[in-house]
């Protein structure tokens, strides 16, 4: 899950990051209001959860109130990627002497957290990364918070070659990395963090992400999304304990775990189809599960058929069965289905099909032929 | 010989009582696994399918001699039972649990470290020895033994590739699923060096799925050092950058991650890499022709 900036910045300041002063408006008299509280001039950033906001003319300093009318109706009216601009953060603008990077994540790859810094902050740490890969310094945690010692010093002074800012970087990351472990975060990044004209230390934007297997134990995090983000079949299918994602074909899918779904989706394309979703069902059985996934699959226009692969485990084929027979009774299956069952209690499923006249095919390869041709007729 | 599991591994269920868990224990007492116990905590002195369950791992395994722990308990408490399983010094874990927190994991691979203790999973199908041993959900029945190891990051997806050797006639040695997560105890690399040493196993399919960089890992390896045929599938090649796609450890991240990259990488070390799973069979029946 993604926040906006100006909560990332937030839950930062919390945690004792020194911040630039400022606050979120919806409209312009708010807006207004918080110009003359930090001080012109002040500058105002859209806040949308897509990259290239600057590019897209997302971010705009102005000198007086005059000039912030204007600015904040242009922003209002721009769409980035798609997305409308509903929130814009104002903040008192700081002269920039230097910029630096500092985030955190976990290196899966390592399992462990790291701190990464760079001082060449302000643009995007990937391209860092390309271009100028030993600008990048990292920092692993190794189960310790104590940001001391040898390692440490090295690290920090790799980063900032005065001693002030040593101190204070220190305690920038202190403030990450209390925030990164009180919410589960699965990346923190101040970008960029600056020294401004008073010399001072100042995350000047911020970044958020949270991990979603830890949600359920963040009440307040989950009350920050933003569900204009959130694709609404994609969001109904969580509520539902489905993982669902929208791509552009014609051939819907009903399918148990996340690689025989994804090696689906491969093979619809591989033969000529079209998948018009991903679709993994999860691994407990519940026929409700099989009428909630057609529902949605349905909500699209562009379905022409859909296919039902399933390689029973843990799910039961005869619970598919049932929830096959009752999504007939209930939803209006205006497109053919095509159905393939195999494993667990696989014997008791294709009996009960039988009786209401549903077909299965053998295997996965047969039932894809299948499926694409029909969607093609 | 098999690798990780046996007829002889001694296996104990922790969230035995559970929906899940109970139902398992009697698949895999079913399928003639040794389970010698069950834990969930506060319900000592009970039964289920016939094994004695107890408070703790440390009492379970004092009393049975177990060297292998399953779990099957939720998301919110696995970290402690995989804490536990690791201070009472069990040599093989094997999680099933889906959706743990990744720092919690962070903290589970940190107690891991330098204890010898191996980590299957967690969010993973378990392992099954054909017509030894299964420790885990997939379906016994689908599997023959034979010369065939399989290591997956997928569940249903590996019962696919099972089904199509056996219906093929080609049995499998053991089959290991590492599970979905972005962060698991052991990797293509550990399974295909344990797959090399075994003597019963003569080649093996790697399952492998966007997201991370493992299975370049494994290409090198496989380049470098490995002595038997490997053949590979990737899935997710249609898969949109930056979603997920069901598991947690599935997503297009980078370039590196893409299924394509890593298709690419493992031909380039030898692999043949297939586009539909019941290619696998021909494969191998191909491959281990010609070795021989």
């Amino acid at each position: 899950m993604k926040i906006h900036e100006y909560q990332a910045t937030e839950l930062l300041e919390k945690a004792g990051v020194p911040v630039v002063k400022g606050s979120m408006a919806v409209d312009v008299d708010e807006a207004l209001r918080v110009a003359g509280s930090v001080g012109y001039p002040v500058v105002l950033k859209a806040q949308v959860l897509v990259g290239g906001r600057g590019k897209a003319g997302g971010i705009k300093k102005v000198a007086g109130p005059q000039e912030l009318r204007a600015a904040f109706a242009q922003l209002k009216a721009l769409k980035i990627k798609g997305y409308p601009v509903e929130k814009v953060l104002v903040v008192r603008a700081v002269a920039i002497r230097q910029e630096f990077y500092a985030g955190m994540v976990v290196d899966t790859a390592q399992s462990d957290v790291v701190l990464i810094a760079s001082s060449a902050g302000g643009v995007d740490i990937e391209e860092t990364a390309q271009t100028n890969p030993r600008a990048i310094k990292k920092y692993y945690l190794e189960g310790s918070f104590e940001l001391s010692g040898p390692r440490w010093e090295a690290f920090i002074r790799s980063v900032f070659s005065e001693p002030r800012y040593q101190e204070k970087g220190t305690e920038v990351f202190r403030g990450l990395i209390k925030t990164f472990f009180a919410y589960d975060c699965s990346l923190a990044e101040i970008n960029p963090l600056v020294i401004d004209d008073r010399d001072e230390m100042l995350a000047a934007d911020a970044k958020i992400n949270f991990d979603d297997n830890a949600l359920f134990r963040h009440e307040d995090i989950w009350k920050l999304q933003d569900i204009h983000y959130e694709e609404p079949d994609e969001a109904q299918a969580r509520q539902y304990g489905l993982s669902f994602v929208r791509l552009d074909g014609n051939v819907g899918c009903v399918v148990n775990g996340a690689g025989l779904a994804m090696a689906t989706v491969d093979i619809i394309n591989l033969v000529g189809g079209a998948p018009a979703n991903f679709l993994d069902v999860g691994g407990s059985s519940n026929p409700e599960k099989v009428v909630n996934a057609l529902t949605i699959i349905l909500h699209n226009k562009d379905v022409k058929a859909i296919l039902i692969n399933i390689f029973g485990g843990i799910t039961r084929c005869d619970d598919i069965a049932r929830g096959i027979i009752e999504a007939r009774k209930r939803l209006d299956l205006r497109v053919p289905l095509v159905v393939r069952l195999i494993g667990t209690n696989e014997k008791e499923a294709k009996a009960l099909l039988a009786e209401h006249r549903i077909s299965t095919y053998p295997t996965m390869g047969e039932a894809i032929r299948e499926v694409v041709a029909i969607a093609k007729r | 010989m098999s690798i990780l599991i046996s007829q002889n591994s001694r296996v104990i269920v922790q969230g035995v009582t559970g929906r899940d868990g109970s139902f398992h224990t009697q698949q895999m007492v079913a399928y003639g696994t040794r389970v010698v116990g069950g834990v969930t905590p506060g319900k000592g002195g009970q039964e289920v399918a016939g094994v004695p369950v107890f408070n703790t791992v440390a009492e379970a395994k004092e009393k049975t001699k177990a060297d292998t722990a399953v779990i099957y308990v939720p998301a919110k408490f696995a970290k402690d039972a995989l804490l536990e399983d690791i201070r009472a010094g069990i040599n093989l874990i094997i999680c099933i649990t889906e959706g743990i927190p990744v720092l919690d994991m962070v903290e589970v691979m940190r107690a891991l470290k330098g204890t010898g203790i191996r980590l299957i999973g967690p969010n993973c199908p378990g392992v099954i020895s054909p017509g030894k041993a299964k420790v885990g959900i997939m379906p016994g029945h689908i599997h023959v033994p034979g010369p065939i190891g399989i290591v997956s990051r997928s569940g249903t997806l590996t019962y696919e590739v099972v089904h199509s050797l056996t219906y093929q006639g080609i049995g499998q040695s053991t089959c290991v699923g590492l599970g979905g997560d972005p962060i698991i105890g052991t990797r293509f690399v550990e399974a295909l060096e344990m797959f090399m040493r075994d003597d019963e196993t003569e080649g093996v399919v790697m399952v492998g799925e966007i997201g991370g960089e493992d299975e370049q890992i494994a290409a090198e390896y496989i380049r470098k050092e490995a002595t038997k045929p490997v053949v590979a599938f990737i899935a997710g090649r249609s898969a949109p950058p930056g979603k997920r796609m069901g598991h947690a450890g599935a997503i297009i991240s980078s370039g590196k991650s893409t299924a394509e990259a890593k298709r690419e990488v493992l031909k380039g070390a030898g692999v043949t890499v297939v586009d539909f799973p019941e290619e696998i069979p021909a494969a191998f029946k191909q491959k281990l022709k010609c070795s021989s």
